[in-house]
């Protein structure tokens, strides 16, 4: 019975079903629980939250991951496996904290001050949730004491920061330098990415990484995480 | 079920109503005064006896007579030519309904060429860095073969937006003589295409070994009639206003034997047409009036396609500029003008100024191919292939070609715009808006799955190098190992003991 549930949701990542209202990839799953349901399902059954993550959501997001790269599955299909897997993770958050998973660590992401073009910022935050991360999105036009305050108070471990306009990018340096002021700096590792920035850039204010796009900082984030082992 | 082209639906129109109607007016003027110089007898007792004016010439070189068409004679054909046509397909799923009064555009290849242009793909270092390599396309042209003009056939098969084949080289092997030219070009083609075979005729003597080819392969008779799998396409008039001798015996022949024909005429503006648009407008229909009444007059209700091929000069060197603007204009006014008189049009785009693939000819090609395929031609001679002018067919740029008349077609799908849609996009709209994210990327997916969103660019390149040729390249190779569907060994066998001249190197039985 449980392997049945964990298949299913397995299968509802990889046909990107949040809900029993989403179509799917083909009408196969159509009217069907989807992976929020079957997440809420399996947790009464007394499921283990870490074999609902290991062998449903991460197990289907690697067969996401693979048919995007051999080109069968494009960015919608990508956004939509992630979105589930994001909204399942919501779901299994209490419970994780009392058993022994650990998730891939804190990222935070904003648009800085005087921006606040989001399509970019959104979709890294979606890709970065469904790969695992526990993301909070501190929204567009946020000011740089904000973001210090948050990374002073919550302490993620990673800070994404987005702008698309060569006069907002600035800010960016100015917010690796508030960090640098406040003592901060070797405690979070930033990462920027937007139309404007390149890894030049990045280089220039002393940023950890650029990221190209969602996927580029999916595998950046891991990246760091294979150095931290 | 018959292909089913791609249906225009909003026509674009070059000329007013009236300007139709003053160009049509100016073309009866011509077919009175001066009227045609006829250097076909044959055809000259058939107008005269229809009621025309005709004189004899003398002196002359050759037997010549002045023809002056009345306007009642050209009505009268254009009441009998059928509306409608039809051109018949080994496989019929590949028949064309061609409807005068329907905007239903198939695309086509052709012209003969005599070049075939070879690609290679050569690997060049850097000279500065050695290790540095590029691949570089390189193109060689040569006399086109018989065997180039199966591969051709071959490839053409398998390019989805080719609605119909027009051979696209004239076959030059040591072997082939005036008198086996026909049956050879006529074989290699329908034997490596399902779909609808056009040619010219190179030897009036080969018709009939021709037609009996068709007839054998599609059961009689009756059954070529039904399903008239070849057609034919004949430039009786040469321009200004001449009948020549032997393509006008070949009309009457063709049109006594009732198989579909294009009625065409390829004037240039600047040499053999006036430049100003309104001289080459009159002059070009009233050229193609002519050989349809004629057609009409040899047997009336036989299937004719209004053709037209017509250019502008280029001016330093008096060559067809295919590339030019006004071409496009000219191929638009004659899509209205056969409108006009509700007969299917023969229209043609896609033949470029360039010599060889790349970004001058994907210009030329571009402007015409969409212009004139807006302007809702039936029979769109678009020139899968054809570079510099009418003289080279390069069958990589054909594959180029396929992917442009995808995007084509896909932008002449009819809007998906009713009160039901729109309720279902508001909706959509609401639960976006109502999201942190406000992204609607969730609900591509459905229109992904349905073929609602166009494909991207087949041949775009990973990286910032255009890999457009190399990609395209690669893909004709493919179509080259995909088989295709010969005509069965009995009836090529048939074909072999009953038509003279074949080849046998032909016989892929054999």
């Amino acid at each position: 019975m449980s392997e049945d549930i964990i298949a299913l949701i397995k299968e509802n990542v990889i046909q990107g079903r949040k809900t029993a209202d989403d179509e799917g990839i083909d009408d196969t799953l159509s009217g069907t629980p989807g992976v929020e349901e079957l997440t809420r399902s399996a947790l009464e059954q007394n499921i283990p939250p870490d074999r609902l993550i290991t062998q449903g959501l991460t197990a289907g997001m690697q067969v996401v991951g693979e048919k995007f790269s051999t080109k069968e599955y494009f960015i919608p299909d990508m956004l939509a496996a992630a979105d589930a897997v994001g909204a399942a993770m919501d779901i299994l958050k209490p419970y994780l904290e009392t058993s022994n998973v650990e998730t891939k660590g804190k990222f935070a992401i904003a648009t800085v001050k005087g921006d606040i073009h989001d399509i970019g910022k959104n979709i890294v935050a979606i890709l970065l949730k469904g790969a695992g991360y526990e993301v909070t999105d501190l929204g567009v036009d946020v000011s740089t004491e904000k973001i210090v305050q948050y990374v002073k108070e919550q302490e993620p471990d990673y800070l994404g920061l987005s702008a698309l306009l060569t006069t907002t990018m600035v800010v960016m340096g100015e917010v690796i330098e508030a960090l640098k002021s406040n003592s901060l700096r070797d405690k979070v590792k930033v990462l920027i990415g937007g139309a404007a920035v390149s890894e030049q850039y990045a280089e220039e204010i002393g940023a950890d990484a650029y990221c190209i796009d969602g996927f580029h900082a999916i595998q950046v984030l891991d990246s760091f995480q294979g150095a931290k082992t | 079920m018959p292909r089913e082209g791609v249906l225009v639906q909003s026509p674009y129109k070059r000329l007013s109503t009236e300007q139709v109607r003053q160009i049509h007016d100016a073309s009866v003027q011509l077919l009175r005064d001066p009227g045609l110089m006829c250097y076909n007898r044959r055809a000259a007792e058939i107008f005269h006896s229809n009621g025309a004016e005709v004189s004899s010439i003398t002196p002359s070189d050759s037997p010549c007579w002045h023809v002056r068409i009345p306007e009642k004679m050209v009505s009268q054909a254009l009441e009998s030519a059928p509306k409608t046509v039809k051109l018949g397909a080994r496989n019929k799923d590949n028949t064309l309904i061609l409807n005068g009064d329907e905007p239903r555009v198939f695309f086509v290849s052709g012209s003969e060429t005599n070049i075939w242009l070879d690609v290679d793909i050569e690997t060049y270092a850097k000279k500065s860095d050695p290790g540095t390599e590029i691949l570089v396309p390189e193109f060689r042209p040569r006399r086109g073969t018989l065997m180039d003009l199966c591969d051709s056939a071959h490839v053409c098969e398998h390019l989805e937006t080719l609605d119909a084949y027009i051979r696209t080289v004239n076959i030059q092997d040591k072997d082939i003589t005036p008198d086996n030219k026909d049956v050879n070009k006529f074989f290699a083609s329908l034997n490596n295409t399902t779909k609808h075979f056009m040619a010219g005729l190179t030897t009036l003597s080969q018709l009939d070994n021709v037609v009996n080819m068709a007839k054998l392969i599609v059961g009689g008779e009756q059954e070529l009639k039904d399903n008239p799998i070849i057609s034919f396409i004949t430039c009786l008039v040469k321009s200004p206003l001449q009948f020549v001798d032997d393509t006008t015996e070949t009309l009457i022949e063709i049109c006594l034997r009732g198989l579909p024909t294009v009625v065409s005429s390829s004037p240039q503006a600047g040499s053999t047409a006036p430049m100003k648009e309104d001289g080459i407008m009159a002059q070009i229909n009233a050229e193609v009036l002519a050989g349809i009444t004629l057609s009409q007059l040899v047997n009336p209700g036989t299937p004719v396609i209004y053709g037209s091929v017509p250019v502008r000069a280029r001016l330093d060197t008096l060559g067809d500029s295919y590339g030019a603007p006004e071409t496009s204009q000219f191929n638009v006014d004659c899509v209205q003008l056969a409108r006009f008189y509700r007969l299917p049009c023969y229209a043609t785009s896609g033949v470029c100024d360039a010599k060889t693939p790349g970004m001058q000819c994907s210009v030329e090609r571009l402007f015409s191919d969409i212009l004139v395929t807006l302007s809702g031609p039936q029979y769109l001679h678009c020139a899968y292939g054809l570079l510099d002018g009418n003289s080279t067919f390069c069958l990589l740029q054909a594959v180029l070609d396929d992917a442009h008349f995808e995007m084509l077609k896909f932008f002449l799908r009819p809007p998906r715009i009713d009160q039901s849609e729109i309720e279902k996009t508001l909706k959509q709209i609401r639960e976006v808006v109502a999201t942190p994210q406000k992204l609607y990327i969730r609900y591509i997916r459905p229109m992904m799955r349905s073929g609602q969103l166009s494909a991207p660019y087949p041949f775009e390149g990973d990286g910032e190098r255009d890999a457009a040729i190399l990609l395209a390249y690669n893909r004709m190779k493919e179509l080259l190992q995909k088989p295709v569907e010969h005509l069965d060994e009995a009836t090529t066998a048939r074909i072999f003991n009953e038509i003279p001249g074949i080849l046998p190197r032909l016989n892929v039985y054999a």
